[in-house]
């Protein structure tokens, strides 16, 4: 996959989140990582990339096309994508399996049948056998992150998007979901993720982008970026990520 | 050994309850030196089951109404277009500062008798469906703007359309949150429908002030009315809260 933006502006009140951001990948990046300082725009990125956002100014290309900036295009847009999010974004009155099948029912056009049998084997996938029926609030953090990755992945999306997916978890649970993350992506599942797990990132991303106040400071191959990095602030923010590991 | 048997404790102690009530009752009537008459009231039994019938009659025809147009004016007050949201809104709140009872008199005599609606039952139904509606459409409204901006982006980013995020995320999470405050404002309607004599519907209310005075009694009848709108109230609240319980998938 090959992601581009140009001059993408997205502004929350006064204050704008991406600032002209630009940067290209290269053509066969499988999965791209974000990286960069808190309040850097990373999930605002992330959203745009993935349509949740639409950008107030820019374009963004995802293998040449440019992503619509209509709410019924985007809608179209992110039907293709799956997201999981930093935060426990299950639905709350639905369990494990519906949360999975739902989806499926509802926006992909998937059989009663079909769905559930889906959604058991994406869950089973994850290791979640036996907790298909309990609802998110009877499962661990890891649980609900792992459930919510077979949700993402359950309509086979073109591209996933990972928002910070273990930074809510304990060290034993955000192994896990790592794991499964890292698993995916040497099956060749098309990865955007932002994340602060730098050793995480170093193992499993071909392209970074590193954003520090709305703008791409740097984007080049991940060998490059952890071993040359070029700008003074990706230099400090790998030094400072360094210092306690 | 009663620590041991949970229903049986409360049984025990609701009839204590029950009990200790009903003794204050007929003192205070003893305190006052009440002359009791029952008389009367026997006589005119099937009158006040009639009455009954009407009060649960009408009240099961305002709530379909209150539940209705409350959701109704809920998805009004947040409309995209501004007429229908200001109209909405304007309703709610000229609803909730004016009394019942005011808006009873001027709905029958003056509008109701302005649109030619003569039928008493049907409008006093209308007016006390359309009254509790405003507090159950902020009771609704509460329910949906308290469902967070994470559970509506995660509805979007499994690729739900408006429609869709309302019907499988935001309504079914909203009505768990709603249902306290709305089994409230239903019992209020079964009370409240008692204000409905004034417009010479014959409630059971009006029916039992016709009893006392046809009898020349005072009070006896107030006190079957008490035990008439129990009757309806004590199981309305009970199977709210079992329905609450079925609904309470957070812990
Ligand atoms: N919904 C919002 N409303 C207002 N401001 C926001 C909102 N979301 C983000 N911002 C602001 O936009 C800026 C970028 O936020 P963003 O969440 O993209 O950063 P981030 O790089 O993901 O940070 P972190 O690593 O802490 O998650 C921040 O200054 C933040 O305060
Ligand atoms: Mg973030």
């Amino acid at each position: 996959m090959k992601l581009e933006a140009r001059g993408v502006v997205k502004a929350y009140g006064i204050h704008r989140a991406l600032d002209g951001a630009t940067f290209q990948t290269e053509s066969d990046a499988r999965v791209v990582t974000l990286l960069g300082p808190s309040g850097g725009g990373k999930s605002t990125l992330l959203r745009v990339l993935g349509c949740l956002l639409v950008p107030e100014a820019g374009q963004v290309l995802m293998d040449g096309t440019q992503l619509p900036n209509n709410e019924v295009g985007a809608l179209r847009e992110r039907r293709k994508n799956g997201f999981v999010f930093q935060g426990y974004n299950l639905f709350p009155h639905l369990t494990a399996l519906e949360n999975v099948a739902l989806p499926l029912r509802a926006v992909h056009g998937v059989s009663a049948a079909q769905a559930e049998a889906r959604a058991r084997e994406m869950l089973d996938r994850l290791g979640l056998i036996g907790h298909e029926m309990k609802h998110p609030a009877e499962l661990s953090g890891g649980q609900q992150q792992r459930a919510a990755i077979a949700r993402a992945l359950a309509p086979k999306p073109r591209l996933l998007l990972l928002d910070e997916p273990t930074s809510a978890l304990d060290p034993v649970m955000t192994g896990e979901v790592l794991d499964v993350i890292r698993e995916l992506a040497e099956n060749g599942q098309q990865i955007v993720l932002a994340t602060h797990e730098i050793s995480f990132a170093r193992k499993v991303a071909d392209w970074v982008v590193f954003l520090a106040q709305g703008q791409v400071q740097e984007s080049s191959t991940a060998e490059d970026f952890f071993t040359r990095p070029q700008t003074a602030l990706a230099q400090q923010y790998l030094e400072g990520l360094a210092k306690y590991r | 050994m009663l620590s041991r048997h949970p229903l049986l404790r409360t049984t025990l102690c609701v009839l204590l309850l029950l009990v200790v009530t009903c003794g204050l009752v007929f003192a205070a009537f003893a305190q006052i030196k009440y002359r009791w008459n029952w008389e009367g009231f026997r006589k005119n039994e099937m009158l006040f089951f009639q009455g009954w019938l009407t009060t649960l009659g009408i009240c099961a025809g305002a709530m379909v109404i209150c539940l209705v147009g409350g959701f109704t004016l809920m998805l009004g007050s947040r409309a995209p277009w501004e007429p229908v949201r200001l109209a909405s809104k304007g309703y709610i709140a000229i609803v909730r500062a004016t009394p019942l009872l005011v808006q009873l008199l001027i709905g029958y005599y003056v509008v109701a008798n302005a649109l030619k609606i003569h039928d008493s039952i049907v409008v006093g139904m209308l007016l006390l469906g359309l009254f509790e509606a405003a507090y159950l459409a902020e009771i609704f409204r509460g329910a949906l703007e308290s469902i967070g901006r994470s559970q509506r982006e995660a509805a979007s980013a499994v690729g739900f359309s408006t429609m869709q995020t309302y019907r499988y995320v935001l309504v079914p999470q909203a009505v768990r949150r709603a249902l306290p405050g709305t089994t409230g404002e239903l019992v209020s309607l079964v009370k409240n429908s008692s204000l409905l004599s004034v417009l010479g519907i014959e409630e059971v209310t009006q029916i039992t002030r016709l009893i006392n005075s046809r009898s020349y009694t005072a009070l006896e009848g107030f006190i079957p009315l008490a035990l008439a709108y129990l009757a309806v109230t004590l199981p309305l609240s009970w199977a709210a809260r079992r329905l609450e319980r079925r609904f309470a998938y957070e812990t």
